[in-house]
């Protein structure tokens, strides 16, 4: 259905003769820089799709069309209509009888039933929901009759006649769980009616350099899914004018699954579905506003020779608080609502106005500071008996984990106290039994063969991973096991990225002999993830990572870090062990989990045989 | 139309055969109405005193289902004697009466009266074989759906002089009414053609009527009911449909008539299957199409359903029901859907200005759909190969109707048959998929959408053929709105 390349005043079917008119809008002005777009041209409407090397994003624009205009009038209509002045309902041909034959007597026996029988006069908003119904029962009922026939228990609905009403997608929801009998499901998508279009436009890039590069949301870009109804919000409808825009930045290396997810199909990275869990997202929403300020005064730190740091922080601070806003409001607004997708939001909101490492100094700072206290750390931790060594390991693995900008706790303390020393994060771990605590068959199963290769996601800068990462990673390279040490591809918080973690390789290795053989034995490797969040999405890693899993046979998965192993992770299933340790370093989720402040997640699990 | 409209003019036609003797001076329909009534009640109300001459009330109360009893409750022993000569049929259950209970309650005769006239009510609730209820006339099946009330009767031919002469007025009225006219009112019609003839149900030789008029006039139909007294005669009609259970207080309070309430699928079923086997007057009942979508070479061919099972069967009435049927008692209704025969006629109204099913349908004959509706090579210029679309399919019903230009260029016939071709294929793509999901290849389409409508037939045919590839068939039949209206005639007479 699509054309790629074609301009924009082509057309193939004789039912569009029109040329398009393009509206003096920005979005079409950045279509003179625009190095290749598709076009959709669909029964009704035309679709177009666009990239523009200068910014690196694709955006995609409706077209403008008069008729469309009425479609929203049409179901403006429709949405104060009464369908039963036009339907015949089941209680019209049966009475009041309905109710001893358990049948519904709201049921429409008969769409426009009544029109027929009667000389009345029926109003447009009566006909027009009439009419809607009608077709969206209609549209359910076919779909659940192709799903039913090829055992499928989802739909998911496309194409420009939804639109985001509530209305539309209410009635095919509801006819969909009519005709299942709530055994299929029905899901709609935010650019509903672009998917051709972006389609297009995703087929003639590929023809350049197939599978070279991953596409990834940039919410900060992104329009958020229309205002949920005509009535609520007329405004924001019309000030966001005719176009939805879906940004898209371009990662120049391809993203893959892990290689050991037990059903990469099923796997879903987030822990906590915040659209469907309206206290959860009323919490998160608030921390992430009261986190705002501080966010905004380190970015501004991060730049002191820029002369309008302060002003662009200004404008990421507006940006990211109506985005938080948009989300209180319509919680799906940009898909799922996780914790992840706020994070991230976050992160390209900063990158959007040009704060792309806003810890980059801190992280030198603390990884400076970090690298001082290694071989004191190694010392004291090689005095130790084996079996004292492992927890000590462990407890360091935490204690560095606690080290966090990311989490407002943490970062209060550390502004107010930088003296704030690894002995002291110790201290402020929970002792045992942990929250969640699978110490002792760790325990056990260090006592058996070692690994063969382990992978390991290193989460913080500076203690974190010098003094928490790196003394385990020692210690299993001791034990013979081979590590891949994954680190984010691109900055996020404090997080440590692959080129830092290279550095602090390199500087450790100048230190530690173990390191430095293994460094050079090739028993130690270090990769990016792909990632530049501070979450993890197991089903979107850095293809070399992937092939490096493979050729080592790696079967332990260490995954470190809130934002890696609970906000996402918790629940992943693989196929190997793994270990997924956390500090919860933020009151409400510790009490919401049934723990305290600093309460630690010590989850080790084996996957059943 | 108003409701009263078929009641009106029904009465008259009432009045010229049940008061023979004053047809002539008869007025006009309307003002006569309280004049007329007189009489007939009081000769309604005449029939069932006990008092009045034994064979005219005997035949009354014998005539009496349960719920009625008022006027058999002094009826005596002496008057069933004299039926018992009279109706050899009914001697054997008075034969057996004789054995078994009557020491106990001589002399109490009226008892047995009562007691029998409770027996007979139970035989609805339980297939009690006594011959003889089979004899009540007048034998009706009624089916009250959301648009027409299907009426099936059945005519005996086989009346004996004797029963002739105790015929009571008001059912041999009813007999002559029926089956000398074939319209009732402005909206009443027997489709003529449809009737059986020479039918033997239960022992009776006769002519099975079909009558249909609007669910609108069935407030009519109750009045004149009542006006014409149907609870002395037969107090228990046999109904199916909505209707049955909407309009089952009025027929109580205004026509002191007990429906009894069947279940409309039930029906159904019962009634293809029967009418099925009984045939069309020796042509067959069921048919197909052979080149349905070539106008020249496209015949009606007839198609003989001595498997049947399983089967889809498509009831499209105002709604549309699909049900599996996979043997005589054992079926599932699949699906539903609101886009039925309702849905196109309302449509039509609101789109053409049109009244009636006819008209809608004969403005459909005359239009192109294609002028209305966005085909595929209307969006890819030709056919959309990869998917096996052709040019000529219907990628957007009415698509072509968001253009102003071509919405001044449309007639109303175009918009009479988009509306057809619409609901037709909507009805069609359902039943395929119910086919498939099923796993069932006879397809029969039944209900009043398809009287006179070929245009839906025909695509119906073509497009299952189609879509299928040939693995589905389309089946039709020649009383296709009718079933369920003889399913209930026939649960009245206990025919299983």
């Amino acid at each position: 259905m699509a054309e790629c390349g074609a301009s924009g005043s082509g057309s193939s079917g004789d039912s569009l003769d029109k040329s398009i008119t393009l509206p003096p809008d920005e979005i079409f002005r950045n279509l003179e820089n625009a190095k290749r777009f598709a076009i959709d041209i669909g029964g009704s409407l035309t679709k177009l799709a666009y990239y523009s090397t200068v910014q690196h994003k694709v955006a995609k624009v409706r077209s403008f069309d008069h008729s469309d205009k009425k479609f929203d009038e049409l179901l403006h209509l429709a949405s104060r209509g009464q369908h039963a002045n036009v339907d015949t309902l089941v209680q019209d041909i049966y009475g009041g009888a309905h109710q001893t034959l358990g049948l519904s007597g709201n049921l429409i026996a008969s769409s426009f039933g009544k029109s027929a029988t009667a000389d009345t006069e029926f109003s447009k908003e009566d006909l027009a929901k009439s009419l809607l119904h009608m077709i969206s029962n209609d549209i359910g009922q076919l779909a659940c009759l192709y799903a039913k026939l090829h055992c499928l228990d989802r739909v998911y609905f496309g194409g420009f006649f939804i639109r985001g009403h509530p209305v539309t997608m209410r009635t095919i929801t509801y006819s969909i769980n009519f005709f299942s009998k709530g055994e299929v499901q029905a899901l709609f998508l935010r650019h509903e009616g672009y998917l051709g279009a972006i389609g297009a436009f995703l087929k003639g890039a590929e023809q350049d350099n197939p599978n070279q590069y991953s596409w990834e949301e940039n919410y900060a870009g992104s329009s958020g899914l229309m205002s949920s109804s005509p009535e609520l919000c007329p405004t924001q409808r019309a000030r966001s004018g005719a176009f939805d825009l879906l940004e898209m930045d371009r990662l120049e290396r391809p993203l893959v699954n892990l290689p050991l997810l037990l059903d990469p199909s099923s796997y879903v990275p987030d822990t906590v579905d915040l659209t469907d869990d309206a206290l959860a997202r009323k919490y998160w929403l608030t921390c992430f506003e009261e986190a705002l300020d501080g966010v905004v005064k380190r970015a501004v730190a991060s730049q002191p020779g820029s002369v309008d740091a302060a002003e662009r922080a200004e404008k990421f601070r507006q940006k990211y608080w109506n985005k938080l806003q948009t989300l209180r409001h319509q919680p799906f607004a940009y898909g799922a609502l996780t914790v992840r997708s706020l994070l991230d939001t976050r992160e390209h909101c900063l990158n959007e106005f040009n704060f792309p490492d806003p810890y980059s100094k801190v992280k030198q700072k603390d990884n400076g500071v970090a690298l001082k206290c290694f071989q004191r750390v190694i010392h004291s931790l090689d005095a130790l008996g084996w079996e004292e060594r492992q927890l000590a390991l462990v407890k360091g693995l935490l204690a560095g984990n606690v080290f966090d900008w990311g989490a407002k706790a943490v970062s209060d303390v550390l502004e107010s106290d930088p003296q704030f020393g690894f002995e002291e994060a110790k201290r402020k771990l929970q002792e045992r039994p942990w929250l969640v605590d699978s110490y002792s068959k760790w325990l056990q199963r260090l006592k058996g063969p070692p690994h063969k290769c382990a992978l390991i996601f290193a989460d913080n800068s500076g203690v974190d991973v010098i003094l928490g990462v790196f003394p385990f990673v020692r210690e299993l390279l001791s034990r013979g096991t081979e590590v891949i040490l994954a680190c984010n591809s691109g900055p996020a918080l404090n997080d440590v990225t692959y080129s830092e973690s290279l550095i602090v390789a390199e500087r450790i290795a100048a230190m530690d002999p173990v390191v430095r053989a293994a460094l050079r034995e090739g028993r130690l490797l270090l990769v990016q993830t792909g990632s530049s969040s501070p979450c993890l999405d197991l089903s979107r890693l850095d293809e070399g990572l992937a092939v490096l899993v493979r050729e080592r046979g790696a079967d332990l998965v260490v995954i470190e870090g809130m934002g890696r192993a609970v906000h996402t992770n918790y629940h992943a299933a693989l196929r190997c062990e793994s270990l997924k340790l956390a500090v919860i370093k933020n009151s409400w989720l510790a009490e919401r989990l049934g723990g305290r402040l600093f309460s630690v997640i010590f989850k080790y699990e084996v996957p059943a045989e | 139309m108003g409701a009263g409209r078929l009641g009106a003019p029904m009465e008259r036609h009432w009045g010229v055969a049940a008061t023979s003797a004053s047809s002539g001076r008869e007025p006009a329909p309307g003002g006569a109405d309280g004049r007329r009534r007189e009489p007939l009640r009081r000769r309604a109300n005449s029939a069932s005193a006990p008092a009045v001459g034994a064979s005219a009330s005997a035949e009354g109360v014998r005539r009496d289902r349960p719920g009625s009893y008022s006027g058999a409750t002094s009826a005596s022993r002496q008057r069933v004697e004299s039926l018992r000569k009279k109706r050899p049929h009914v001697q054997e259950v008075w034969e057996l009466w004789d054995h078994s209970a009557s020491w106990q309650c001589r002399g109490m005769s009226w008892i047995f009266e009562e007691l029998l006239l409770a027996l007979t009510s139970l035989s609805f609730l339980f297939p009690l074989r006594l011959p003889m209820l089979k004899s009540f006339f007048p034998w009706f099946g009624l089916d009250i759906g959301g648009t027409l009330v299907k009426l099936v009767y059945f005519e005996p031919k086989d009346i004996t002089a004797e029963e002739e002469e105790e015929e009571v007025e008001s059912l041999k009225s009813i007999r002559k009414y029926l089956t000398s006219n074939v319209a009732y009112g402005s909206t009443g019609i027997r489709d003529v053609h449809l009737e059986l003839k020479d039918l033997t149900l239960c022992g009776r030789k006769g002519n099975l009527h079909f009558i249909r008029f609007p669910t609108h006039d069935m407030p009519a139909f109750i009045q004149m009911g009542r006006d014409k007294n149907f609870s002395s005669l037969h107090t228990v009609f046999c109904a199916t449909g909505g209707g049955a259970y909407k309009f089952e207080q009025d027929f109580l309070t205004i026509g002191d008539l007990q429906l009894c309430k069947l279940d409309e699928l039930d029906c159904l079923i019962k009634g293809i299957l029967y009418i099925d086997s009984v045939g069309f007057n020796g042509r067959s009942q069921c048919y197909y199409f052979e080149n349905p979508a070539d106008s020249e070479k496209c015949q009606k061919l007839p198609f003989d359903l001595r498997n049947p099972y399983p089967l889809l069967l498509v009831n499209i009435g105002s709604g549309v029901s699909i049900l599996a049927v996979y043997s005589k008692d054992n079926y599932k209704r699949v699906t539903g859907t609101s886009l039925g025969g309702g849905t196109f006629f309302g449509l039509c109204c609101l789109l053409t200005g049109c009244t009636t099913f006819e008209e809608a349908l004969e403005m459909a004959s005359r239009g192109d759909s294609t002028k209305v509706d966005k085909l595929v090579r209307d969006i890819y210029g030709g056919d959309y190969e990869r998917f096996g679309l052709p040019g000529w399919a219907v990628a957007s019903s009415f698509g072509n109707m968001m253009s102003k230009e071509k919405r001044e260029a449309v007639s109303k016939e175009d918009l009479a048959r988009a509306t057809l071709i619409t609901i037709t294929n909507n009805i069609g793509s359902i039943a395929r998929m119910c086919a498939l999901n099923e796993n069932i290849n006879q397809v029969v389409f039944v209900g009043n959408f398809l009287r006179i409508n070929t245009i839906a037939m025909r695509l119906l045919a073509y497009a299952l053929d189609y879509w299928s590839k040939g693995q589905l068939k389309a089946l039709f039949s020649e009383h296709e709105g009718y079933f369920g209206a003889v399913g209930a005639l026939l649960e009245l007479l206990k025919i299983p």
